[in-house]
């Protein structure tokens, strides 16, 4: 399971990005995404700076734009509904190339827009300058429930085993000729699901008893404690310091 | 569904992410109640298996596909605290790992895909598994029906999370419609396949479907050519041994309260599409409202299924009515079961002093 072990959104790399303790990072990405909602939208110039600070970060941590901005399609379906929104929205209307288009909705779009793309760039680099344990890490360190993490962590490493289980029965079933046409193959996909189902709860079965035979006891061992000292604190806050004080002009302005 | 930033204004997104916290913080504990130490690795691996069966298509019609969303799936198959947690978690990784779904929207996400989903679902099973005879069949038609308000009322809400921290101008009632119209049809795809899991996984191991665990027949050994009961194993479980007088009182509980809901919300449906919003009328009229219907929530990830303009006033006014009974049937199984463990809790006492 070794190998499998980084996520596909990971990019290796020893950048001091890279190097930073984890928790450091998700408080810098979650306050500097924070920050950018609270943005007055009429401030244009702000959310501009924004996208130049983080191309910034971008470039310390090596990530190349192409990549960065390969992974920003995930938010295609979004930038559908805001190109729709300047049609719905209501409010006073103005005429550009013949087109009515509603003031109110063109600034709605702009405003998710805006904050959507930059929200998006930031945790994908965060994801792409970080390594999956080390995020479940920095979330354990930033006090989110050990329980929780304890799953979160579980998911991720299994995930792949269960993806990798239903692939074997999707080619189960496609060399058995089976196709999946239309809503009469749901019955043969959900009898999948249901294996599929069966199989994960009863894995996690085997997975306790094995914990349980390793000593488990209800929390897992801290082995890898991460701390971060101040020039590491700073270092990472020094992006929503700037985005704030951003912020602030833009508001003030 | 998933939100992302900016589009829920930062007070909201913050109150939504307290709501999220508490609710997280109540199903951890009641998932410890459900699982004890067995928590992390089960709830771990259902995990897993929402995050995979997520990327199982369903082919629609020629072309489209959608995929399942899994909360009432979650909840029915493993309880709905677990099933809340399960469905947080993947919410988690998607907004943290994948950028799907914003970071700051992450409590909007886990409120009404998570946490609205799971409940109503669970409600609304257990009430119809009480209600209709005990069976596999009932089991089945009981995760119909609560997968298939589950998604519309995940739509509402979060119709109700934008009609209060909205950052655009987009009229509520064109939101509802479109929210709403779209999410009826995925909660019918999303029902039939949730339907057909359970029931597969109920016909092979009963035992894992946490929503039919009343249906767990007791072991019955035949000695001397006669039916003995079995000596009960370590533990008894505790719900097992309520009185057939108790069952049947419940029960009809549980049909005076369906019906006088069913009866409420329609009612409320009849005065609501008698009375169509002015705004609706205006864009219906203006022939912009089609366009509304067919992309205003392109956000959702099932927004594929193929869905034309399906929303007219009565079909709105009868959605309100299912929507209502919804609601209607979770609060009342609130006041039901805090009830309800006021008087088990009372039960238990004398048996365990008997025991001893």
């Amino acid at each position: 399971m070794g190998a499998g072990h980084a996520h596909r959104l990971y990019r290796h790399g020893h950048s001091p990005v890279h190097g930073l303790p984890p928790h450091t990072k998700l408080a810098a990405v979650f306050a500097f995404v924070v920050v950018v909602v609270s943005t007055p939208r009429e401030a244009m110039w702000a959310f501009g700076l924004y996208a130049v600070l983080l191309a910034l970060v971008a470039r310390h941590a090596r990530v190349p734009a192409g990549f960065l901005l390969k992974r920003l399609l995930i938010e295609v379906p979004f930038v559908a509904f805001a190109v729709l929104m300047p049609f719905v929205a209501e409010g006073e209307q103005v005429d550009v190339l013949g087109l009515s288009l509603s003031v109110n909705g063109l600034w709605g779009a702009w405003n998710v827009l805006a904050k959507g793309t930059l929200g998006v760039a930031a945790s994908v680099l965060l994801a792409s300058t970080t390594e999956l344990r080390e995020l479940l890490l920095g979330l354990q360190r930033l006090r989110l429930p050990p329980l929780l993490v304890q799953i979160a962590s579980f998911m991720i490493r299994y995930g792949d085993v269960i993806a990798d289980e239903m692939r074997r029965m999707r080619i189960a079933r496609e060399s058995r000729g089976f196709e999946a046409r239309g809503v009469r193959h749901w019955g043969v996909l959900a009898k999948s699901a249901g294996a599929l189902f069966i199989r994960s709860y009863e894995r996690g079965e085997r997975v306790h008893l094995a914990m349980i035979s390793r000593g488990y006891a209800g929390s897992m061992p801290v082995i890898d404690e991460v701390t971060a000292s101040r020039a590491q604190w700073s270092y990472a806050l020094t992006l929503p310091f700037v985005a704030l004080l951003v912020c602030v002009l833009g508001w003030s302005l | 569904m998933h939100v992302p930033d900016g589009f829920i204004n930062a007070p909201t997104s913050a109150v939504t992410g307290v709501v999220a916290a508490g609710a997280i913080a109540v199903s951890l504990r009641g998932a410890r109640r459900e699982l004890d130490d067995r928590t992390a690795p089960l709830a771990g691996l259902v995990a897993a298996f929402i995050f995979a069966v997520q990327m199982l298509n369903f082919p629609v019609a020629a072309g489209t596909s959608g995929h399942l969303l899994g909360g009432a799936l979650a909840a029915i198959l493993v309880g709905p605290c677990t099933g809340v947690l399960c469905v947080s978690v993947v919410l988690l990784m998607q907004g943290i790992l994948f950028a799907d779904g914003g970071l700051t929207a992450l409590g909007v996400n886990i409120t009404d895909m998570a946490i609205v989903t799971t409940v109503v679902a669970y409600a609304v099973f257990r009430g119809l598994v009480k209600v209709l005879p005990r069976g596999r069949r009932s089991i089945t038609v009981a995760s119909f029906v609560a997968a298939v308000l589950s998604v519309p009322a995940a739509a509402v809400a979060f119709t109700f999370i934008y009609w209060i921290g909205g950052t655009t101008d987009v009229s509520i009632g064109k939101v509802a419609t479109a929210m709403i119209g779209v999410h009826v049809l995925i909660g019918i795809g999303e029902a039939v396949i949730t339907a057909l899991t359970v029931g597969a996984v109920v016909a092979v191991r009963p035992d894992l479907v946490h929503g039919a665990r009343d249906l767990r027949q007791k072991l019955r050994l035949r000695v001397h050519g006669e039916l003995v009961d079995a000596p009960a194993a370590d533990e008894a479980p505790t719900g097992a041994r309520t009185p057939v007088a108790a069952r049947t009182s419940r029960r009809t509980l549980w049909v005076t309260g369906l019906v006088t809901s069913l009866v409420l919300a329609g009612f409320v449906s009849f005065y609501a599409s008698a009375n169509p919003d002015g705004l609706e009328k205006v864009a219906a009229d203006k022939g912009i409202d089609k366009k509304a219907e067919e992309h205003a929530s392109a956000d959702s990830p099932l927004a594929d299924y193929g869905v034309k303009d399906v929303t007219n006033a009565r079909l709105s006014g009868g959605l309100a009515g299912v929507i209502g009974v919804g609601t209607t049937v979770v609060a009342g199984s609130a006041v039901f079961w805090a009830v309800r463990r006021r008087r088990t809790g009372d039960d238990v006492s004398p048996t365990a002093v008997e025991n001893v």
